[in-house]
């Protein structure tokens, strides 16, 4: 079953080989280098259509996964500003103080206006980066009047969804394609297997446009429930329960993975949640509720 | 401690033995050496061992991740190299090369004859190489070595199997030695300084040394308490942690990260010494702002006890408490700026030359600044949610760990190695090592921002297939990064055969340690310096 290590290196080249196989291939769009000196240009535009190359954050699908990105910008664009001076500045030092052009060091070695100027600027900056993240995270806390509540266990290592107030609950674990290609030396190739480690049997179902109310707890030890579409992650920790909401705009499936370390199998207990219309959740949480 | 009287030639005429004509022969020279000197070389030797050692955990762990699917490791062991590699690197190498770099320079830009207590000095590094014989040894153990982070989060950390107690213990033997350490650190400055030397006009290296050592001792042992609270949930009783018994996992995170912050500091504090001493050397240009950089530095260190939650922003906080810990850790971003902007306006007009140690301090300004800028986006709350345990956080702390502690420390041993050997080292082979090192070290971190961004969470050992081609990318730097570190070696093995070097080994540099010759003599300072030597300092 063990195939030599040698086997396993050969398989190594062997992608390497796929991948600039497909970098060669995508020359018709664009090409490979040209993609990576754009990498910049690509946060510019803040593409995140090519999942083979994705440069940047999800933008999500509720308003406050909006604003967690577009703070995420925000900060990021204040460091390139900063960046061009600082980086500007030594720059030019580099290429102008170099004793190879002749030139006499200075002696200066104390400046009280500069050193008033450079502590100054960045605290006027930290403060305009201040004032609009702290009125996002008030929002983010605002889990009043909820239309539906979850309550969501873990387990090592799988999901437990109970919709509250109903019968509906199930258990949520990797999908069966993956479980029979993640195994050591499997043979099977990932690319091979459609969402592979990012699928589950039983998705959590949501309706569009209601405000849901997830609250969190585990039965073993912590993990973290990550849906980056909707800029939730929430530790989900034992004798303690933890709380987070969200109102999805739009329907459609999205994806996200436990982020606290919890044991042998962490990497293999994807999240699911489907964003349908309100009417089809109706038919589905009417069809479930008479399971039990 | 030698409580000889001195003559006037500098050597003292009692009988207390060979100590004071030259090293002791043979391996007793090294087992019982109370000699500053031999113990920042013993401590500086263990580092780069260990350095190798973390560097082949984490090339396991980028061969496995350099494709999607499990091809070489179980998910078991990976989680053990991955915890491994973290415990190795942080306690094995960086802070024993700091510590070793501290002994081997601090009496000697002070003008101390040696550090203030030799004898604990002998046991804070021996304790070193047990420490980490119990760490490692616990691979070989049922169960397999520590594998839950090097966080070591309960209940997780409960699971890990009989290695568990060893864990405990070697974390408790790093703890007393960094301590000592620290003890030593501390007394030496204050007491042993040359005459006239004030606070204010200490080297930068011995400043950012004596801020360390203060932190060491404020949080090692309260890493202690958490390891010990461990110990008595696991085999006493207690519960501490155990939601079932009343208690909380989350206390236990509050306590490491008390810790953990100043921890981040201990490790990057020196690296600013390091490269405030060498920038001025290279650009003939005395450092700017010599002031502003103690009060910066010791500002970052009084911030760094009230930052600790920003490591916790999902674990369900009140609103309240991510506002004051987000304030909090932006506002480190004030004095971080104010130590770039001195070095940059240190060059600012020089006369710079580009010789290897200045090159490793140059990208040393480069990237640890693109790792300060990606922990001010950390420092957003909401967005550090979506950052939080991805590979987004792992680039940011290897940027500030691999291009900024290491890469000051690899600069500090080519700076102060000609003064260590006697010996110029091979300037070529050294400028081959930095080019290779700064190209593969960007090749390996830089893409795990976007893996982060594109939601790849940390810690696993296998992933979905959007993220092939920057994992491979970063595996492939990865490799030629470790590849590169050899060169590292040979280099300081075959250091004895370069020219001979002069006392002061670069063009005119400032400071008591280029006073004495090259290699520095067994024993130095034995009187203290003259004012003359020290006006030249300032």
């Amino acid at each position: 079953m063990t195939e030599p290590v040698s086997v396993q290196f050969l398989s190594v080249l062997e992608r390497l080989a796929c991948l600039s196989r497909r970098a060669a291939a995508s020359q018709v769009n664009n090409l490979m280098t040209r993609k990576l000196s754009l990498s910049l240009l690509g946060l510019i535009l803040a593409g995140t259509a090519n999942a083979e190359w994705a440069l940047n954050m999800p933008k999500g699908v509720t308003d406050l996964s909006l604003e967690t990105y577009n703070l995420h910008m925000m900060v990021f664009w204040w460091c390139v500003a900063i960046a061009v001076v600082v980086f500007g500045v030594m720059i030019v030092s580099l290429v102008k103080h170099r004793k190879s052009r002749g030139v006499v060091a200075a002696t200066f070695s104390h400046s009280t206006t500069a050193e008033v100027i450079w502590t100054t600027i960045p605290v006027i900056i930290l403060v305009l980066m201040a004032v609009p993240t702290a009125e996002t995270m008030v929002k983010l806390e605002d889990s009043r009047d909820p239309d539906l509540s979850i309550v969501i266990t873990a387990y090592q290592w799988k999901w437990h969804y109970k919709y509250q107030d109903t019968d509906v609950e199930f258990y949520s674990s990797l999908a069966r394609e993956s479980l029979g290609a993640r195994r050591k030396q499997s043979g099977i190739d990932p690319f091979s297997v459609e969402n592979y480690l990012r699928d589950v049997d039983n998705p959590m179902v949501i309706p569009r446009d209601a405000k849901v109310r997830l609250l969190f707890t585990s039965n073993d030890v912590i993990h973290s429930w990550w849906l980056p579409a909707f800029a939730i992650k929430k530790d989900a920790i034992p004798g303690i329960v933890n709380e987070a909401w969200f109102r999805a705009n739009e329907v459609g499936i999205y994806r996200g993975q436990c982020a606290e370390l919890c044991g042998k199998d962490h990497g293999y207990m994807p999240i699911v949640v489907e964003v349908i219309e309100p009417e089809a959740y109706a038919a589905w949480i009417a069809s479930h509720d008479g399971e039990r | 401690m030698n409580t000889s009287i001195i003559d006037a030639h500098g050597h003292d005429n009692d009988h207390s033995g060979d100590d004071h004509h030259g090293p002791a022969k043979g391996i007793g020279r090294w087992l019982y050496s109370t000699n500053h000197k031999d113990i920042g070389t013993m401590y500086l030797i263990f580092s780069l061992l260990m350095f190798f050692i973390g560097g082949t955990m984490a090339m396991v762990i980028r061969s496995e991740l350099a494709i999607p699917g499990l091809q070489f490791v179980h998910p078991e062991f990976f989680n053990q190299m991955t915890t491994m590699h973290a415990l190795i690197m942080v306690f094995g190498a960086v802070m024993p090369a700091f510590v070793g770099l501290a002994n081997w320079m601090i009496p000697l830009m002070i003008g101390a004859p040696d550090m203030a207590l030799p004898r604990m000095n002998n046991w804070s590094f021996w304790i070193l190489p047990v420490a980490f014989g119990i760490l490692l040894s616990t691979l070989f153990m049922p169960g397999g070595a520590p594998a839950g982070g090097w966080t070591m989060y309960p209940p997780l950390v409960l699971q890990t199997g009989d290695s568990f107690p060893f864990l405990i213990f070697s974390v408790h033997l790093m703890g007393l030695s960094s301590i000592m350490g620290a003890i030593n650190v501390i007394v030496t400055i204050i007491n042993m300084r040359a005459p006239n030397m004030s606070l204010l006009k200490m080297p930068m290296f011995v400043w950012t040394w004596l801020i360390t050592a203060y932190l060491l001792i404020a949080v090692m042992p309260v890493l202690a308490g958490a390891v010990t609270m461990l110990l008595t949930d696991q085999f006493f009783g207690t519960s501490f942690f155990l939601a079932a018994g009343g208690g909380d996992p989350v206390l236990f995170q509050h306590i490491f990260w008390f810790f953990g912050h100043p921890e981040v500091y201990i490790m990057i504090l020196p690296a600013f010494g390091v490269v405030s001493e060498i920038i001025p050397v290279f650009a003939r240009k005395p450092l700017f702002g010599h002031d502003s950089m103690v009060y910066a530095a010791s500002s970052i260190a009084f911030l760094s006890f009230i930052v600790w939650a920003h490591h916790m922003f999902t674990v369900g906080m009140p609103l309240t408490g991510q506002l004051f810990f987000m304030f909090t850790t932006m506002l480190i971003a004030v004095p971080t700026g104010v130590k770039v902007f001195n070095w940059v306006a240190t060059m600012w007009r020089g006369a710079m030359t580009f010789e290897t140690p200045m090159l490793f301090s140059l990208a040393f300004v480069f990237l640890f600044t693109i790792g300060g800028f990606s922990g001010l986006m950390l420092a957003i709350a909401p967005a550090d949610v979506q950052y939080h345990d991805t590979y987004f956080v792992v680039a940011h702390f290897h940027y500030v760990l691999v291009p900024g502690s290491v890469f000051a420390i690899m600069g500090a041993a080519y700076f102060w190695l000609p003064k260590w050997t006697g010996h110029m080292y091979n300037e070529a082979l050294g400028k081959v090592h930095f080019w290779t090192s700064a190209v593969f070290v960007n090749l390996t971190f830089f893409p795990m921002h976007f893996l982060g961004l594109a939601a790849m969470p940390r810690r696993i050992p296998d992933y979905s297939t959007q993220y092939a081609d920057f994992n491979t990318v970063a595996s492939i730097g990865a490799i030629g990064f470790g590849l590169s570190q050899l060169l590292f070696v040979w280099v300081l093995l075959t250091s004895k055969k370069g020219p001979k070097a002069t006392a002061e080994v670069w063009d005119q540099p400032q400071g008591l340690e280029w006073t004495v010759p090259s290699p520095a003599p067994y024993h130095t300072f034995e009187t203290p310096p003259s004012l003359s030597e020290m006006d030249s300092h300032h």
